[in-house]
């Protein structure tokens, strides 16, 4: 196949840089080319490939714009920042999201957090927003976490409630008084942007409990050192047992700001999930009761009951 | 110099980085610390358990904020959330001064989350004061940048690492945090003189000083924080407050963090160095 010529490093081609600086647009040259050399995954040693994208030499390519030293050449030195930006990023990956880890295993985590990276390098300045389009990319490219696509997906989109529960914005919460004369046919309430609603197909907060839970075993036994290592790797092999299927809706919020998860009852999730959509108190009340299998419920005891708890919990706010 | 405009003129003295492991101990024990630096990043968020730490600590300390990831050397324009999110700390903080590093780190809206080095030309330092100034003048603050470690240099560059501090920070009118620490790795990895950094580099620009740790490898040094401070360092140290004064000066300690204590202890051994030279100048 006859490759096409070379422009630059913005593409897949080894990159023709301009030995001078001496414009904006140079240097965006010039740091398009580290960040595409720092973006490449490293090879299974942990080291930088030594073929660029387009099979030419990564030697090469690094002594194009990086000097060498005595000690290093300038494919080492590339090297450096290569390791570092993975390293920094799957150890991001690997600590925020222990449940994704615990459900795919380890080294399928590894792999699975590489190939997303290396699609959706970040767009955010923080790494808390690390892994804001993983669940896009787990719906896009489910072959990662197969067989346990579903699960793997329902985690994710957990795990980032959970990010989004714990410094996520809070408005100031509604008060009996502020809705005291609007009747509920016409009353819309806002949710706290914090509170995420998830319809999920396993019981994945059971399962991330007992998942930390382990971790946190494991890592006891390290700290105290009081058992060898045998029976340390005994631990970590143990593996939690994954959820099995149920449908499961549930509520990611936080409240003196801890983090909290609470399990919702189907017409719950329906009425606040409406409220969440711009419907009115009445209509999503009247909607989710009807649509409801359940007919021995006392349904404006148990409205009472949920509007009570969800005020209190501060989740309403005036809609935006 | 201590007091000057690049650090609002305060005459702050030894300070720690505020860091999570530490904050149950700084919350319940108050221990008395001159001041704390925080990570703007960290608090640039919109609500939740952060801001209530931060709350805490702003009712009994003085912060000053340092930032990893303003970018001023990245060729891509400012992100304009990133300054307004910063803006809204800053106010909120009331930061006598804000730093953040001479590197860049993102580009074509991508982040790498690394410092990482210039290409040291003149062309690229008139953009990086340009960028400098224009946050300054949106953000209502002193700013000094730092210098950062590196494992690399570019054949495009045309001047020494500290030449091309001096041009950016000159061409800025703004302060300097410097990093005796970076310095030292830098001197290390590219083989020159740690010294002729130290004595070439606009001293009443100063308005803040960083000491850290490092670690040794075969080839390289690399800048982890997460060691005491090194002997070569705290010479670099001593020269440094000779030549700049007593300037406001924090220990980083980033990774493999021991106790509040031990850090605070570490940091405070800057205060034997500040009284060595004044009974040295004194004498
Ligand atoms: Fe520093």
């Amino acid at each position: 196949m006859k490759r096409s010529k070379p422009t630059n490093f913005g593409t897949n081609s080894s990159p023709q840089l301009p030995r001078k600086i001496n414009s904006r647009a140079q240097l965006r040259d010039l740091q398009r080319a580290m960040a595409n050399a720092l973006f490449r995954p490293l090879n299974p040693q942990w080291g930088m490939q030594k073929r660029w994208i387009d099979g030419s030499s990564m030697e090469a390519v690094a002594s194009e714009f990086i000097k060498p030293n005595d000690r290093l050449s300038s494919f080492e030195r590339l090297e450096i920042y290569n390791r570092q930006y993975w390293f920094r990023t799957l150890d991001c990956l690997y600590d925020d999201y222990p449940g994704l880890r615990a459900v795919v295993g380890e080294r399928r985590f590894m792999k699975l957090a590489t190939a997303y990276l290396s699609r959706y390098p970040s767009n955010s300045h923080t790494l808390r927003d690390l892994g804001n389009r993983l669940e896009q990319f787990l719906t896009e490219e489910p072959q990662w976490s197969a067989p346990r696509e579903e699960l793997a997906l329902d985690m994710v989109r957990f795990e980032w409630a959970q990010v989004v529960a714990f410094d996520g914005p809070a408005k100031a919460p509604v008060t009996p008084d502020d809705i005291l004369d609007t009747p509920a046919a016409k009353l819309r309430l806002g949710l706290q942007p914090y509170l995420s609603l998830l319809e999920l197909n396993c019981a994945v907060d059971d399962f991330l409990i007992a998942v930390k839970k382990r971790e946190s075993d494991v890592l006891r036994g390290e700290a105290s050192n009081a058992m060898e290592a045998a029976p340390k790797a005994a631990v970590r092999r143990k593996r939690v047992r994954l959820p099995k299927r149920e449908k499961v809706y549930l509520a990611v919020h936080r409240h003196d700001n801890m983090l909290y998860y609470k399990r919702l009852d189907p017409e719950a999730f329906a009425i606040l999930s409406s409220l969440g959509r711009g419907s009115t108190v009445e209509d999503a009340c009247v909607e989710a009761v009807t649509a409801s299998e359940r007919t021995t419920i006392d349904w404006s005891a148990q409205l009472k009951d949920w509007f009570d708890a969800w005020s209190s919990l501060g989740w309403f706010c005036r809609r935006s | 110099m201590p007091a000057n405009a690049f650090n609002g003129f305060t005459e702050y003295g030894v300070g720690i980085g505020l860091r999570v492991p530490h904050y149950r101990h700084i919350l319940a024990k108050k221990p008395v610390v001159d001041w704390f630096e925080i990570i703007s990043e960290n608090f640039m968020v919109d609500g939740g358990r952060p801001l209530e730490v931060l709350d805490s600590i702003l009712e009994q300390y003085r912060v000053v904020q340092h930032g990893v990831a303003i970018y001023f050397g990245s060729a891509d324009k400012f992100n304009r959330e990133h300054l307004r999110r910063l803006k809204r700390l800053v106010k909120y903080t009331n930061t006598p001064w804000l730093s953040d590093h001479l590197c860049w780190g993102s580009v074509d809206g991508r982040y790498t989350h690394d410092l990482l080095p210039m290409p040291y030309t003149f062309a690229v330092a008139r953009h990086t004061a340009e960028k400098i100034r224009a946050a300054r003048d949106y953000l209502e603050v002193p700013i000094c940048v730092e210098n950062v470690s590196s494992y690399a240099e570019y054949h495009a560059s045309e001047m020494t690492e500290w030449e091309f501090l001096s041009e950016v920070v000159e061409l800025a009118d703004c302060g300097i945090l410097l990093d005796v620490n970076n310095i030292y790795v830098s001197s290390q990895n590219h083989n020159f003189d740690p010294y002729d950094y130290l004595n070439n580099v606009p001293h009443h620009r100063v308005g803040q000083i960083h000491i850290a740790g490092h670690s040794k490898f075969e080839k390289y040094i690399l800048d982890t924080h997460d060691h005491p401070v090194l002997d070569p360092v705290w010479k670099m140290y001593a020269h440094a407050i000779k030549l700049a004064g007593h300037t406001a000066t924090l220990l980083e300690w980033d990774d493999r963090i021991p106790s509040f204590d031990e850090v605070h202890n570490e940091a405070l051994k800057a205060n034997k160095f500040r009284d060595k030279q004044l009974a040295a100048t004194t004498a």
